[in-house]
């Protein structure tokens, strides 16, 4: 089981993990420079680093690529905030009462795990190409990481917290900002750390497979038109977003919860 | 899936009150259930559009479509199901292996996972649909293409958690290890792998979900065959009875596997969930 | 490693010295402690707060490398944790494996040990029978209570058959009751088994009670104050001792040596002791 890792200093000597961490993408860097250069991997699939890069700068110059940039990362707050929102309210509604959680707890149960990619084709059909059919996988995936962990929090609510509130007569609102806010909040914070990552990969996912605009668009486009070197530069970006999107969630964990002791887990999930 | 069992007190033993007991319990399991399949298939019931068949049709076409032929291997669930599923499966163990292997390597030297976090944390931050046009290019559409994104796309919640989970093992449990001399296999198996045991299943979950999305976006971005592909053809011929049964049978599919996964975790962690129970202060 | 006659030098502490490295200044814990310890005898280590008993502890158990000085175990210096010692520390609910039930947690230091199964099997028996905890071999760590886990930890400890028994405060955080009922059954464990004991406490009624001589430290950097013999018999009683006068006065005398620690003493001398 783990416990809350202790910022206590390591007694051994050695590099400062920064260091070592440059020195890892270093590595990285010059490993994927030489392998295509030595022949060691076929070039015309995987290009030098520096052409990747090279590339990245020649897309980020055209206007289409911060278009299709700033598709993406709509298309994703978008669905996200929905999502988070939605995911919240019915939580909490659901949560607070016995019969609607025994009432919906099967149905949950089973349209969970219900992988987005197979609303694909429905939301095709009935939505279009356009961004509404990317929304809807990328709300449907993200409700449920928010829900599941929203439920969770209203449930860990300490009883006898909540019992001396009802005691007291406080009015459901008060309850709600006193008692079980408190309690859900880093459980919704943690829902929000996996729904934003799991709305990215949606995003992505729809721009592929049905609207092919924004940067999944833009690096299905560069493949078809053999442009190699484009295609990496636009992994690069999905990475590159990816790695804020988990960064910026962590932040507002830590700002929104730097109050609150650590003693929630996060759920198996 | 949550630690959310509902806290109803059991009722004693009146023959009744236990009937009435299970009668509430089967209510509650298949209300909502009913109530919502209920709505679909009188509201699609008299549907002239197309694209929203009646629900009676749909299901008319299922078991043709998926389980008609002369003998279980003509059908298609067996000729392109069973093999997606095979072939999910397959990168998901081998995902699996490489993930925790590497993940208890990684996490137990401090070094070592310092050196790689920063690249780690990159690759697993790229949405692993991307790496369907990128493994394309290198293997073309067939099996081992899907086999490898799969494996690739699964690697990485494992491979970080597992590291998580080595990286906050107990202080005092692994003083006391070391204090009774307990190193090697022994101390893998029933100290280290144990311990981020709860860690290790929150990323085979996490992989488990990127694994089936990573088998249909392979087939329907680039495949031959496979349910994915199905479903896509059904689509594009307009055969919409049939391309919705698809989708229902994916989504059964994605079910079936989270309860055969959480059925082998449950069993894997029970000791963890009453520990969990004791910690919050009730057993 | 010998197995020596009771009485001999079994352990030996010379110029232990300590200092913690890390980012910042340095922190000098254990500046020079000496001391020997006898085979078979029940020794008690008190001192003020941060007075480096855990560091001493975790130094003789070899889980850290000392900075100076030498630590022996029957002959042999210790520089990592030597077989024949077994440690029961105060956190006794997070140093048991949660997975793993009462029985087979201590039964996992003797598969290590390579202990034949039935020899392994009879040992579990009768050490869990011997802390009273003899119907419960099948029962998970988290589902006993504080006191009852701790007595596990024992079990695993006497179970390994060990030449020394390292305890850190190890009922620090038991309730009262419960603690003079696992003081009297360390006692009677030792007493029985023979094994040598080194007991580090904070809580001075205990070490009296418990030991034949304890050890006072000063506070850090530490040295040893004073070794303190304690003549109060063989079978001890925790209402009869306690109330013995030459209890009383062992008491008070420990209790001045710490006070006096406290405020910086770093040797008998300088406490200034009132008698």
């Amino acid at each position: 089981m783990t416990t809350p890792r202790r910022g206590r200093s390591t007694a051994s000597p050695g590099l400062p993990s920064w260091v070592l961490g440059a020195a890892g993408v270093a590595t990285l860097l010059i490993l994927l420079e030489l392998l295509p250069l030595l022949g060691i991997v076929d070039p015309r699939f995987l290009p030098p680093v520096s052409q990747m890069f090279a590339a990245l700068v020649t897309n980020a110059s055209t206007p289409e690529f911060w278009v299709a940039l700033a598709q993406t990362v709509t298309t994703w707050f978008l669905g996200l905030a929905i999502s988070v929102v939605a995911g919240v309210v019915i939580g909490v509604i659901i949560g607070n009462s016995p019969f609607l959680r025994e009432f919906t707890a099967s149905t949950i149960e089973f349209l969970r795990p219900v992988p987005s990619v197979a609303l694909i084709p429905v939301a095709v059909l009935l939505l279009g190409t356009g961004m509404a059919s990317t929304l809807l996988l990328v709300i449907y995936a993200a409700f449920w990481q928010v829900l599941i962990q929203v439920l969770a929090g209203v449930q860990d609510v300490d009883p006898i917290a909540s019992d001396t509130a009802r005691s007291y007569r406080f009015r459901t609102v008060t309850r709600m900002r006193a008692v079980v806010w408190p309690t859900t909040l880093p459980y919704a914070m943690t829902g929000l750390r996996l729904a934003a990552s799991v709305a990215l990969i949606l995003t992505v996912t729809g721009e592929l497979l049905i609207s092919g605009d924004g940067i999944g668009g833009a690096l299905a486009v560069a493949r078809e038109s053999g442009a190699i070197a484009s295609m990496y530069s636009y992994v690069i970006v999905a990475g590159t977003l990816g790695v804020l999107v988990n960064v910026l969630a962590r932040w507002v964990e830590q700002r929104t919860l730097f109050w609150h002791p650590s003693v929630r887990l996060e759920l198996v999930a | 899936m949550t630690t959310a069992t509902v806290r109803t007190a059991p009722k004693r033993s009146r023959s009744g009150s236990r009937t009435r007991s299970l009668a509430r319990r089967l209510f509650m399991l298949f209300a909502l259930p009913i109530i919502l399949v209920a709505l679909w298939w009188f509201g699609s019931a008299g549907s002239t559009n197309y694209l929203n068949p009646p629900l009676s049709t749909i299901m008319a076409e299922f078991w043709p479509t998926w389980f008609g032929g002369d003998s279980f291997a003509d059908t298609r669930f067996a000729q392109d199901v069973l093999p997606s599923v095979v072939r999910m499966l397959t990168g998901y163990g081998i995902a699996l292996v490489f993930g925790i292997a590497l993940g208890v390597l990684i996490g137990t030297n401090r070094s070592l996972r310092a050196f790689l976090e920063p690249v780690l944390e990159f690759f697993r931050a790229i949405p692993p649909p991307v790496l369907v046009p990128v493994f394309m290019l290198f293997m073309g559409i067939g099996p081992e293409m899907r086999i490898a994104v799969i494996t690739i796309g699964c690697l990485w919640p494992v491979l970080l958690n597992t590291v998580e989970g080595v990286r906050g093992l107990d202080p005092v449990l692994k003083d006391t290890t070391r204090a009774y001399r307990i190193h090697g296999w022994r101390r893998l198996f029933k100290f280290v792998l144990p311990g981020a045991s709860p860690q290790i299943i929150t990323g085979a979950r996490q992989s488990l979900s990127i694994g089936i999305i990573l088998m249909v976006i392979s087939e329907m971005f680039a495949g031959k065959d496979g349910l994915g592909f199905m479903i896509v053809q059904f689509q594009r011929s307009f055969a919409i009875p049939q391309m919705w049964g698809g989708v229902i049978l994916l989504g059964l599919l994605g079910v079936v596997l989270s309860l055969i996964f959480r059925v082998i975790t449950d069993a894997v962690l029970k000791w963890y969930y009453g520990y969990l129970q004791s910690q919050r202060g009730g057993s | 490693m010998s197995d020596p006659a009771v009485g001999a030098v079994l352990l030996e502490v010379g110029g232990l010295g300590k200092t913690y490295t890390g980012r910042g200044e340095p922190v000098e814990a254990i500046a020079d402690l000496s001391f020997t310890v006898n085979a078979g005898e029940f020794v008690c280590v008190v001192g003020p707060s941060g007075a480096g008993k855990t560091t001493l502890l975790r130094c003789l158990a070899g889980l850290l490398p000392p900075s100076k000085g030498e630590l022996i175990l029957a002959g042999t210096p210790i520089t990592e944790p030597p077989a024949g010692m077994a440690v029961v520390l105060q956190e006794y609910g997070r140093s048991l494996f949660p997975w793993l039930t009462v029985a087979e947690n201590v039964a996992l230091p003797l598969k290590e040990k390579r202990v034949p199964a039935a020899r392994r099997r009879e040992l579990v028996s009768d050490c869990l029978t011997a802390v009273s905890l003899g119907d419960d071999g099948g029962k998970y760590p988290w589902q006993l209570s504080g006191g009852m886990q701790q007595r596990v930890a024992i079990a695993r400890a006497i179970a390994y058959e060990p030449q020394v028994l390292l305890m850190d405060e190890p009922f620090a955080a038991v309730d009262a009751q419960t603690r003079f009922e696992l003081e009297d059954l360390v006692r009677s464990l030792w007493k029985r088994l023979g094994v040598t004991v080194v007991f580090v406490t904070h809580d001075i009624d205990e070490s009296i009670y418990l030991a034949e001589r304890v050890l006072v430290l000063s506070g850090r950097p530490t040295v040893l104050l004073e070794d303190v013999a304690v003549d109060l018999g063989e079978d001890r009683d925790q209402l009869a001792t306690r109330a013995d006068p030459e209890f009383a006065r062992l008491r008070t005398h420990v209790y001045e040596l710490v006070q006096a620690a406290k405020r910086g003493a770093r040797s008998i001398q300088e406490a200034h002791l009132s008698h």
